[in-house]
């Protein structure tokens, strides 16, 4: 065995060089230099947050619109939807593996299945509070039933649905943090990989809620380009 | 294994590993098994109780009372918001950085989860009492606490266990991670594959499951049991498991 | 409106700030430990061959600790060194996740100790396990080949449990010198390991049984987070953990009994992965390893662990400091 390799790799004096890192302290300095390394984690988080959203909210519309026509379909949804809801989500990630493995699938899965009831709830909330006579005057126009639902009730039901979308967006950013335990990557694994480290936890942590706030803020803002007629409220 | 439960693979071992031990995967140590899951199981609704039963004591009173003055706005709407988004890892791991392990740190945690849905939904409660019905009563000569404690809360119960429930189920759930921090609960088996293997992963994670359906059930039953007669009637949609929209459910895991 | 263009634009701000910094802070030609010559390493850099490119993608995984992404890395890059297509799938958890992943082909290899895989993949006893490197070694390959797995050659170093305490437990309990002497005179004291440790034959089990251990076992992966914090009186290092270095804030005490089966790290690859990358990879995978003493180990982890670099960078640096790679 060649022994010139061996003096080759630079051996640091012990302890390391930044004393604040080594000792796991809140750093903002080593922070600032260090940044960029959750740019993918956050990346991964964003698209575990905005799928499950999207396709939680195309289901959740089909649903509500079948259960607009019959009503008694609310009461099974909803119950369904609630059961899936109250399932943890570091449970629902194992259960989900004989089925679908390891990975950013199950994850998505999971998550997808926590934005139903939020969602749908909302939804069919918003659509109810839909005056009566609003609706009759609409039909007294000539409109068919589908008209009246695209035309009239679904624009009303809009702060209602948008509201639903926020509580669904931030709540599936927090919980994709858990993503980790189904191999779906996210914020946290970074969390995960030094959870000693105060700076790594803090930032990790941190960018979530951020993320979370300014996904709040661009559907607000949606909400508000979509129904200027509205004061959205909060 | 039963030929019932060998249909479902892999969940009917996981079945099987709840209800009889069996050797752990690295060998030497008998696991599993009603025993060992009663004491964690044990362990995880103590944790649970002790959290809610904190958080309610902080968060209700202080809701009630910005209630019935009408100043938490903008409180209930900024604590809904954050509470929802703050993951529940994240919120562990900074404890367990800046606090250590054991029990102060998971229940600390746990409390600090069940407290925003206290807060946004007994206060939205409050505040949808039927101010003619508060009027009437200061009319007729009550205090401030009299107000609260004979016409507010009463008529605010549904919501604060609308409140209770969720922050009961989000809880229970957040348990689950709670061996990150040494703490033993029903999660241990989750995270420690090389003992329990993952049959045992899975068998922990439907007795998860299935406690914290029950326990979901359990506050909805509450709930509607609270709720007066009168309120049932007026409720715009029927369905039993329909919420006022204003009061949120966040979930935390 | 505007109030909430302005709320919007302000986290945005907020957001690219925080990335920005990234790109004015982040010193990419950062040259850590490159001691200035690279001898001309006659034959020693890995040479790309652009034939590996067209052939299948290799998914390398490893555990869930730092020196298993380390390695990863290492092993990973090297590959890519040679011009294969590489698929990371590190942090895959402890070794049962991984054995499975590698059994079911998810991945093509990782990194496995010896021990390890004696103990928890192939029923071995602890206090069956051959105490000789080799021999440990050995048994491991003929045990993995039957399963269709290929084990490398063993690192030299090899990463074995230690128990270690600060220096004031130490003062405190006498200074012994062995793990013996520590329990006997001092048996309760609390040691912190990982959660698996608890239920483990060859670890809190057989401290109980061979050491006579009788104090609270601490259920946490901080290691010396743990004897910093008061969370616990000893706990279970690994030889390779940096903080052994610092000898004037720890102390590790000797397992003289030889407790600890030997750990020498082995890559495991499947069967049908070294007949597709060919002999010659095999083989500078095996070359890269030469280097990896404990003392090189523990100096990789100190990048990763005290100063807080990422594991790809530390194994880039590993690799170009032993000229392997240019």
């Amino acid at each position: 065995m060649n022994l010139l390799p061996l003096a080759q790799l630079k051996i640091e004096k012990p302890g390391g060089s930044d004393s604040c890192a080594a000792s796991n302290d809140f750093c903002p300095g080593w922070i600032a230099e260090n940044i960029g390394r959750y740019w993918d984690p956050l990346l991964e988080h964003v698209v575990l947050t905005l799928v499950p959203v999207a396709i939680g909210f195309a289901i959740s519309m089909a649903l509500a619109i079948m259960a607009h026509r019959r009503r008694w379909l609310t009461g099974p949804i909803i119950t369904v939807t609630g059961i899936f809801f109250a399932i943890p989500s570091v449970a629902a990630f194992f259960l989900l593996q004989p089925i679908t493995g390891l990975g950013t699938t199950t994850a998505m899965v999971a998550l997808t299945s926590y934005t139903l009831l939020i969602i749908f709830r909302n939804i069919t909330t918003g659509l109810r509070n839909v005056p009566a006579e609003t609706r009759d005057a609409a039909i007294g126009q000539g409109l068919t039933q589908r008209q009246v639902l695209v035309r009239v009730e679904l624009p009303m039901a809009t702060p209602e649905i948008m509201a639903g979308l926020r509580i669904a967006t931030s709540t599936t950013v927090g919980l994709a943090a858990l993503a980790v335990f189904a191999g779906g990557g996210g914020l946290g694994t970074e969390i995960l990989v030094d959870k000693y480290f105060k700076s790594n936890v803090v930032v990790a942590g941190g960018l979530a809620v951020l993320l979370a706030a300014v996904l709040d803020l661009l559907i607000l803002t949606a909400q508000r380009a979509v129904t200027p007629w509205q004061r959205a409220r909060s | 294994m039963t030929p019932a439960l060998a249909i479902l693979g892999d969940f009917g071992e996981a079945i099987e590993f709840i209800f009889k031990e069996r050797e752990s995967v690295s060998g030497g140590v008998q696991i599993g098994g009603i025993p060992e899951l009663a004491g964690f199981g044990a362990t995880h609704m103590i944790v649970s109780v002790a959290a809610l039963a904190i958080a309610a004591a902080l968060a209700i009173p202080l809701a009630l009372w910005l209630g019935h003055i009408g100043r938490g706005d903008f409180l209930a709407t900024a604590t809904s918001n954050v509470g929802r988004a703050v993951p529940s890892l994240a919120l562990l791991a900074f404890f367990i950085s800046f606090v250590g392990l054991g029990y102060t740190n998971v229940i600390s945690v746990l409390v600090l989860l069940a407290i925003p849905p206290l807060i946004t939904n007994t206060y939205v409660g409050v505040r949808q009492v039927d101010r003619d019905t508060v009027d009437a009563a200061r009319g007729q000569g009550m205090s401030g606490m009299e107000i609260v404690r004979k016409i507010e809360l009463p008529l605010a119960l549904p919501a604060i266990f609308d409140g209770l429930r969720t922050s009961a189920v989000n809880v229970v759930a957040t348990a689950t991670i709670a061996p990150l921090a040494n703490v033993q609960t029903l999660g241990e088996p989750i995270i420690t594959p090389q003992t329990y293997g993952f049959v045992g992963q899975l068998g922990a994670a439907i007795l998860v499951a299935v406690i914290t359906i029950a326990v979901d059930v359990l506050f909805a039953r509450l709930q509607k049991a609270v709720t007066p007669a009168g309120l049932k009637l007026a409720d715009p949609a029927p369905s039993r498991w329909f919420s006022r929209p204003t009061r949120r459910r966040l979930k935390s895991t | 409106m505007t109030s909430t263009h302005r709320r919007i634009l302000a986290a945005l701000a907020a957001m690219c700030l925080t990335f920005g910094l990234a790109a004015c802070g982040e010193d990419d030609s950062a040259d850590t430990g490159s001691s200035g010559e690279t001898p001309a390493a006659e034959g020693k850099v890995i040479q790309r061959d652009a034939a590996n490119a067209s052939k299948e993608t290799i998914t390398v995984g490893s555990k869930n600790f730092t020196e298993q992404y380390i390695l990863g890395e290492v092993y990973a890059q090297t590959l890519e060194a040679q011009g294969f297509k590489v698929k990371r799938r590190l942090n895959l958890g402890s070794e049962q996740v991984a054995y499975k992943a590698l059994g079911g082909g998810n991945i093509d290899m990782y990194p496995e100790y010896t021990g390890t895989a004696l103990t928890s993949f192939f029923k071995v006893k602890t206090a069956d396990v051959p105490k000789d490197a080799d021999e440990a070694y050995e048994l491991a390959k003929t045990n993995y080949e039957k399963k269709g797995i290929t084990a490398l050659e063993r690192t030299p170093f090899q990463n074995t449990f230690i128990i270690a305490s600060t220096k004031k437990t130490a003062t405190e309990a006498g200074d012994p010198k062995t793990a013996s002497e520590l329990f006997t005179k001092n048996p309760k004291l609390s040691i912190s390991g990982f959660p698996e440790c608890r239920q483990r034959e060859d670890c809190l089990l057989g401290l109980r049984s061979t050491y006579g251990f009788k104090g609270k076992f601490v259920s946490s992966d901080g290691k010396f987070n743990d004897l910093d914090g008061g969370q616990s009186d000893l706990t279970l290092a690994f030889s390779t953990d940096p903080q052994l270095a610092l000898t004037d804030k720890y102390v590790a005490y000797e397992d003289d009994k030889k407790f600890f089966p030997p750990y020498n790290i082995t890559l495991g690859i499947r069967d049908e992965t070294v007949t597709a990358i060919g002999e010659e990879a095999v083989q500078t995978l095996v070359a890269v390893q030469e280097g990896m003493t404990e003392e090189a180990m523990r100096e990789l982890n100190r990048r990763v662990e005290l100063d807080k670099q990422e594991p790809k960078k530390v194994a880039a640096d590993y690799l170009k400091e032993e000229g392997f790679v240019e």
